[in-house]
């Protein structure tokens, strides 16, 4: 239990955290494998910082004001939906109802990450909560999934793609009109190949995964028309919910 | 920076901060039944299904072989810059190809 001591995790925090294992911790270094193992997503996300700061530059907002939102906000479909409504004034209602429907999907994205959030408190736990992005969260899951059980590992991934999306929705402001991708350019592509290539480490075989991942897919396709955030939630909730009714039947 | 524009910004970010957090704050105050347990530790693999058929729908035939050159490549390799940077490559080879047509 040597490794459990010390500066990193105190008393409270670690009491009763005993899990298949052992203790989950919150370490300087769980902190820096995350964030190594973020690097690549870098590649996935760059593409579409570029666009976010070449559309808010398109909609007069300044470079402090671009860099203000990525920092506060950080979600990059809810910036750019809230973009494509935005006006002079600026529409502070409408900008914060696109933010809550774009991002509803990562409330329960939260409360699955328990296994290492419960035995957080204070800044480490509403803080880390605070840089959750998709990602992060896929990362994170297959960590715990793999027996991890430094939560650290899941604030250094989403802290390398934090700065790691102000810094390209700074590129795009600052380079505004010189980088005019076409939309269908294969660059954007990269932020699709993220999501593809994170859901492997996912998988844990075709008795669990297939059918539930099947019907997430097949039912967000089907409602599509709906607009966000229903396919999404709609395909992820009943897939999972279909994983999860095989799981209990299954625990019988 | 402009008030209008501070204001958009803080309504943005409050309401994602509560999405974020709020899922887990309520799951904290009360432990979710066994089913709904169960749900959220399923939910990782169908939620990036659906992204990934909604963006696929979108980005045609092109897309999907980059997806399964990007799926091939970090299954055999593991390695996620490989795997991002062989779709984007697959995918602009595809566009090449079917661009003179």
């Amino acid at each position: 239990m040597a490794e459990a001591s010390g500066a990193e995790t105190r008393g409270a925090e670690t009491r009763g955290a005993e899990t298949r294992g052992g203790p989950v911790r919150f370490t300087r270094d769980g902190v820096r494998r995350g964030a190594r193992r973020a690097v690549p997503l870098l590649l996935g996300l760059l593409p579409f910082g570029l666009v976010v700061g070449v559309v808010s530059i398109g909609h007069g907002l300044s470079l402090v004001e671009a860099l203000g939102m990525s920092a506060l906000v950080y979600a990059g479909s809810a910036q750019l939906l809230a973009l494509e409504l935005w006006s002079d004034p600026a529409p502070i209602l409408a900008a914060t109802m696109a933010a809550a429907v774009v991002n509803i999907r990562m409330a329960p994205m939260g409360a699955a990450l328990a296994p290492w959030l419960d035995r957080l408190r204070g800044l480490r736990l509403w803080g880390t909560l605070a840089t959750l992005v998709d990602h992060s969260f896929a990362m994170s899951m297959a960590e715990i999934r793999a027996g991890g059980r430094d939560a650290g590992f899941l604030l250094g991934t989403s802290l390398v793609l934090y700065f790691g999306w102000i810094a390209s929705v700074a590129a795009g402001h600052l380079l505004g009109g010189a980088v005019r991708l076409p939309p269908g350019h294969p660059l954007f592509f990269g932020g699709i190949a993220a999501f593809a290539a994170l859901l492997v480490p996912l998988w844990r075989g075709a008795r669990q995964d297939l059918l539930a991942w099947a019907a997430a897919a097949a039912l967000a396709v089907a409602l599509h028309r709906l607009g966000l955030p229903l396919p999404l939630l709609g395909g992820a909730l009943a897939g999972a919910a279909l994983a999860a009714w095989q799981e209990i039947r299954g625990a019988r | 920076m402009r008030t209008d524009v501070l204001l958009a910004i803080l309504g943005m970010a409050a309401v994602t901060y509560l999405c974020r957090a709020g899922g887990y704050a309520i799951m904290r105050a009360k432990r979710p039944p066994p089913f709904l347990d169960a749900m959220l530790r399923n939910l990782p693999g169908p939620i990036f299904m659906a992204y990934l058929a909604l963006a696929l729908m979108r980005s045609g035939p092109a897309g999907l072989i980059g997806a399964v050159v990007v799926v091939l490549v970090q299954w055999r390799t593991g390695h996620l810059s490989a795997s991002i940077l062989a779709g984007i490559g697959a995918v602009w080879l595809v566009d090449l190809l079917a661009s003179p047509l």
